[in-house]
């Protein structure tokens, strides 16, 4: 068996045992990279060196009896939007090539604390907008499962990678489903925290009311604990939650026992859903039923509106985060303007893709005079009834259940010509950011054509325990995420 | 709603964007779809509802007003495109 066969917990218990050696799982890594990576792109960068050195540290501290934790020496990727000092970070931007960052952002501090050896970084949809990393400047990202096909976004190089086994695990960020849609459609596990769960000091913005880091792994104990190395309070980023995160591995295998689940109507009965996807996830609630779950119907009535309300929020939040990107400071400078107004117009249309512009020219719209209060403020008063929804769900039932995404992994070229097709995609995840909600996707089957289908678990704020043991309450019953992408070696 | 030509232009305009002629257009037929497409707000009765900024809704914490280290100049400017000796260089703005 290879070593990349083993989840993140199970290779840090050979690690301890000195069974393995981080130098060994490293490149074991690089490895699947060098065999897999030219088709599936993954990667945006690959740090050999770097994540060689830092195994040959874990691998000493082991030996001087200084492990700094279970996953010390567990290799792991980053999105290629968390600041790593000395690293590139573009954020899948041409206006981002050859940033070097001066500084590690916070969760990329608490992972070289907690020893896991970076990998790379991983392609991602420009600025992380778009679901399908057809977004990014650089070159799409297949999906491992079918080379054809996405692997979703915009962590689709996240995703991808944790798929493909060419790391152990990874971080990505969520603003409106792209931790939980690429894990859906690659077949993985993902994991969007509670709004202030996670610092996102060091990590490029894109909508700051909405954006949280989270982990994707290949099971849920790795997601839960990736997540117990990165949920810690930061005072750099004054959304971050001034608490103590419970032990997230403590209560995992507990079980669903009198649990109530809720069963939203609005996200079953969605025309267009795929007919497969919707039989295994409607598959999977049954079973949390037989498991002992308690399945409740509910109704969060608002969330027809969640797409439109994230389509004017996110874009008038992405169009002022993205006003620093003037060719001043850092990135691309357009050659040749004469004057400073000419100079910032040019770098901003060289330097952003289509996706880019036309968020930041919606969102400019939105929040512009005279239509402030007709585009803006409308949808964040909407955006209070879909939380008070969910609010008024959980007074009854504990967590609740939905598809992850409404198909499968598309085709890549199939939906990226038209935007509103494409945003479609979130229309099950993006109530969750609009919430603040934590949201997690387990995988729960394949399709026919042998791509994965994720089943989506959504708690209360600050409840990730409880949406993690869901997850691995049905995980444990299952084999879809044991199975591995059949690829071959070119 | 369709927009004009000229409310394009006048957004790109705020946005610091120089778009081209065949983005102008672009953007104009596929924002008119998508405002389109949000217009549905406007269906929701929200007279009696408070706008949501942020999902936590918490307040902004305070901490000590603390002297800590910040960047040397050089490691600040490290990523900058043009330089004068500690400070950024843009085109000239005053004649």
């Amino acid at each position: 068996m290879e070593p990349t066969e083993l989840s993140m917990l199970e290779l840090g218990k050979k690690l301890g045992s000195g069974e393995l050696s981080s130098v060994e799982a490293v490149r074991a890594c690089l490895s699947r990279v060098d065999r897999f990576d030219g088709q599936v792109k993954a990667f945006l960068m690959v740090d050999r060196e770097g994540a060689l050195a830092q195994a040959e540290a874990a691998d000493r501290r082991r030996k001087d009896g200084r492990r700094a934790g279970p996953l010390d020496g567990v290799p792991v990727g980053l999105k290629d939007l968390f600041l790593t000092e000395g690293l590139p970070t573009t954020a899948g931007s041409a206006i981002l090539e050859g940033f070097v960052a001066p500084y590690d952002g916070t969760v990329v501090k608490l992972l070289r604390a907690a020893g896991t050896p970076i990998v790379g970084k991983l392609n991602m949809d420009e600025f992380a907008m778009g679901s399908s990393t057809e977004n990014s400047a650089f070159f799409p990202t297949r999906n491992p499962w079918n080379l054809e096909t996405s692997p979703g976004g915009s962590s689709g190089g996240s995703a991808a990678a944790v798929a493909a086994r060419m790391v152990f695990g990874a971080l990505g960020t969520d603003t409106g489903g792209s931790i939980r849609q690429p894990a859906a459609l690659s077949g993985i596990v993902g994991l969007k925290p509670t709004y202030g769960r996670v610092s996102r000091f060091g990590v490029v913005a894109f909508a700051s009311s909405l954006d949280q880091v989270g982990p994707m792994t290949r099971d849920v104990p790795d997601c839960a604990a990736l997540l117990q190395t990165i949920a810690v309070h930061d005072p750099c980023d004054s959304t971050s939650a001034p608490m103590k995160a419970p032990d997230y591995l403590a209560e995992l295998e507990g079980g669903v026992r009198g649990m109530k689940l809720g069963l939203p109507r609005e996200y079953f009965e969605l025309p267009g859903m795929d007919p497969e996807v919707r039989a295994s996830v409607e598959a999977a609630t049954r079973a949390l039923e037989k498991l002992g779950a308690e399945l409740v119907p509910v109704s969060l009535p608002h969330t027809k509106y969640a797409l439109a309300t994230y389509y004017l929020v996110a874009p008038a939040e992405a169009s002022s985060n993205l006003a620093r990107y003037d060719g001043v400071r850092y990135g691309l400078r357009a050659e040749g303007a004469g004057n400073l107004l000419a100079m910032y117009g040019r770098t901003r249309d060289q330097g952003f893709g289509l996706e880019v512009k036309r968020r930041v020219m919606l969102g400019t719209y939105a929040l512009s005079a005279g239509y402030y209060d007709a585009y803006y403020l409308k949808a964040q008063k909407v955006r209070t009834l879909i939380k008070q929804d969910f609010t008024d769900a959980f007074r009854t039932v504990d967590a609740v259940l939905a598809p992850t995404s409404p198909t499968p992994a598309f085709r890549i070229g199939e939906k990226v010509s038209d935007p509103l097709a494409m945003y479609l995609n979130d229309v099950f995840t993006l109530p969750c950011n609009l919430a603040g909600l934590p949201g997690l996707s387990v995988p729960c089957g394949f399709t026919k054509a042998s791509l994965p289908i994720g089943l989506q678990v959504l708690g209360r704020p600050w409840d990730e325990a409880r949406v993690l043991r869901i997850g691995r309450t049905f995980e444990r019953e299952h084999d879809f995420h044991r199975r591995t992408p059949p690829l071959r070696a070119a | 709603m369709s927009l004009t030509l000229e409310e394009v232009r006048h957004v790109a305009g705020l946005a610091r964007l120089s778009l081209s002629s065949e983005e102008e257009a672009l953007m104009r037929t596929q924002l008119s779809a998508i405002l389109d497409a949000v217009a549905e707000l406007s269906a929701v009765d929200t007279s009696a509802v408070e706008p949501t900024s942020h999902a936590a809704g918490e307040v902004a914490p305070w901490r000590a007003d603390e002297v800590r280290p910040s960047f040397p100049p050089e490691k600040a400017l490290g990523n900058a495109p043009a330089t004068v000796g500690t400070s950024f260089a843009v085109p000239r703005i005053i004649e």
